[in-house]
């Protein structure tokens, strides 16, 4: 899947995390992150990022994120959302079923 | 300590925010609202629905009855909110403003669908209905037989009393009568009575006062804004040591009279009547869903 527009969501708020994507054509998958916890949770984020990325098809963007503190599941809601406007397509719903 | 049975108190948590969704968990209520509707604003319905679909799929508190208010029934969010919700698995989904029992007809038959679509088990998932107009309170029964998924109506002040174009006191007069209404009607039906929220957060003493209220009517529990208001709340649906007593004494007189074939029985030089006794057992009954042991009460 491409990446149609630069997407941001989420907030600088405690145990939440504000991600940004923009298009990055033909460049692959660059991921920026900041956080207090990147130290011992830093590699744990990025991969639940990047398996969210796999799951839309997206190949190539930009991701920027800044997290504070975010638990596992927010920060997939958060990269799925992410995703869903970046690429301007509603969430798949139906592929929760498999 | 808390049952999944117990019904006292219902928090609502804004599904726009995380860090309010996580510290939810640790309070004592009941009844857990993760909220897509009014706390939400138009511009984060999409990343409400993902956060809080994550949260209840994934990881949802344990020992809390959990519920996800979806937006309204004519609202362009609700088909894609009743996707998420249902397949996120949660004990129930909240209604809002509903009027007509066909509006719940048909919410339940797409859940139906999805949990079908889903391969999820079908029926499991209960349905509670927010009443929150005057309408709504009229057709109270009908809303509330409408499918067996429906197990609770809620009442919504605020909403219900604009539509009667009356104002909103912190004594209650004027929902006076759609509390009782709505009351008949959920005893009628067989479903529980959730009474409206409190809207002071800052007034304990005035949120004890109508919830003394709310339980002498006979609510079953008590939609809570804000956290400092469930322990209050709590208290007032948790019978005391006092009334405990009272009620097993009742029920011994009771069996006592049946022993010695007596027609009637009296305790303390009161006549026991069947009110007396019903009574009783609803008192025990909410004991030990709050995870009293009552026959040590008894010590």
């Amino acid at each position: 899947m491409e990446i149609k527009q630069a997407a941001m969501v989420g907030t600088l708020e405690s145990s939440d995390i504000q991600i940004s994507i923009s298009p990055n054509p033909s460049k692959g998958i660059s991921i920026e992150l900041q956080s207090v916890v990147k130290a011992q949770f830093g590699d744990a984020i990025v991969a639940t990022m990047t398996e969210v990325l796999e799951s839309f098809g997206i190949k190539d963007a930009i991701v920027n994120a800044v997290d504070r503190g975010a638990l596992e599941w927010i920060i997939r809601a958060r990269m799925q959302s992410a995703c869903c406007k970046a690429t301007g397509t509603r969430f798949d719903w139906k592929g929760e079923d498999k | 300590m808390q049952t999944a049975k117990l019904k006292r108190t219902s928090l609502y948590v804004s599904g726009a925010s995380p860090i309010n969704m996580i510290q939810a968990a640790f309070y004592n209520e009941d009844c857990l609202v993760y909220d897509l509707e009014d706390s939400v604003p138009n511009s984060e319905k999409d990343d409400a629905r993902l956060v809080v679909y994550n949260t209840v799929r994934y990881h949802r508190p344990a020992n809390k009855y959990v519920i996800i208010r979806v937006n309204g029934i004519y609202s362009e969010y609700i088909d894609e909110d009743l996707e998420a919700a249902v397949r996120a698995n949660p004990d129930a989904i909240r209604i809002p403003k509903v009027e007509y029992k066909e509006e719940v007809i048909r919410i339940c038959q797409r859940i139906t669908e999805i949990e079908k679509a889903a391969g999820m088990q079908v029926g499991k998932i209960e349905v509670w209905c927010n009443i929150e107009s005057y309408l709504g309170l009229i057709n109270a029964y009908e809303i509330a037989t409408a499918d067996e998924r429906v197990v609770a109506l809620a009442l919504g002040a605020e909403d219900f009393t604009a539509s009667m174009k009356s104002h909103r006191t912190k004594e209650g007069l004027e929902i006076f009568y759609a509390r009782n209404a709505l009351l008949t009607a959920c005893r009628h039906a067989g479903v529980e009575a959730i009474d409206a929220v409190f809207s002071d957060i800052n007034d304990l003493e005035g949120l004890k006062e109508d919830t003394a209220l709310t339980r002498n009517l006979g609510f079953d529990g008590k939609t809570c804004v804000h956290p400092r208001q469930i322990d209050v709340v709590n208290s007032f649906f948790t019978p005391s040591k006092k009334e405990i007593k009272y009620a097993l004494r009742v029920l011994q007189a009771v069996e006592e009279g049946k022993k010695q074939k007596k027609g009637a029985v009296t305790l303390d030089g009161s006549m026991i009547d069947k009110p007396m006794e019903l009574r009783a057992r609803t008192t025990l009954a909410q004991a030990e869903a709050a995870g009293i042991n009552v026959e040590e009460e008894l010590l």
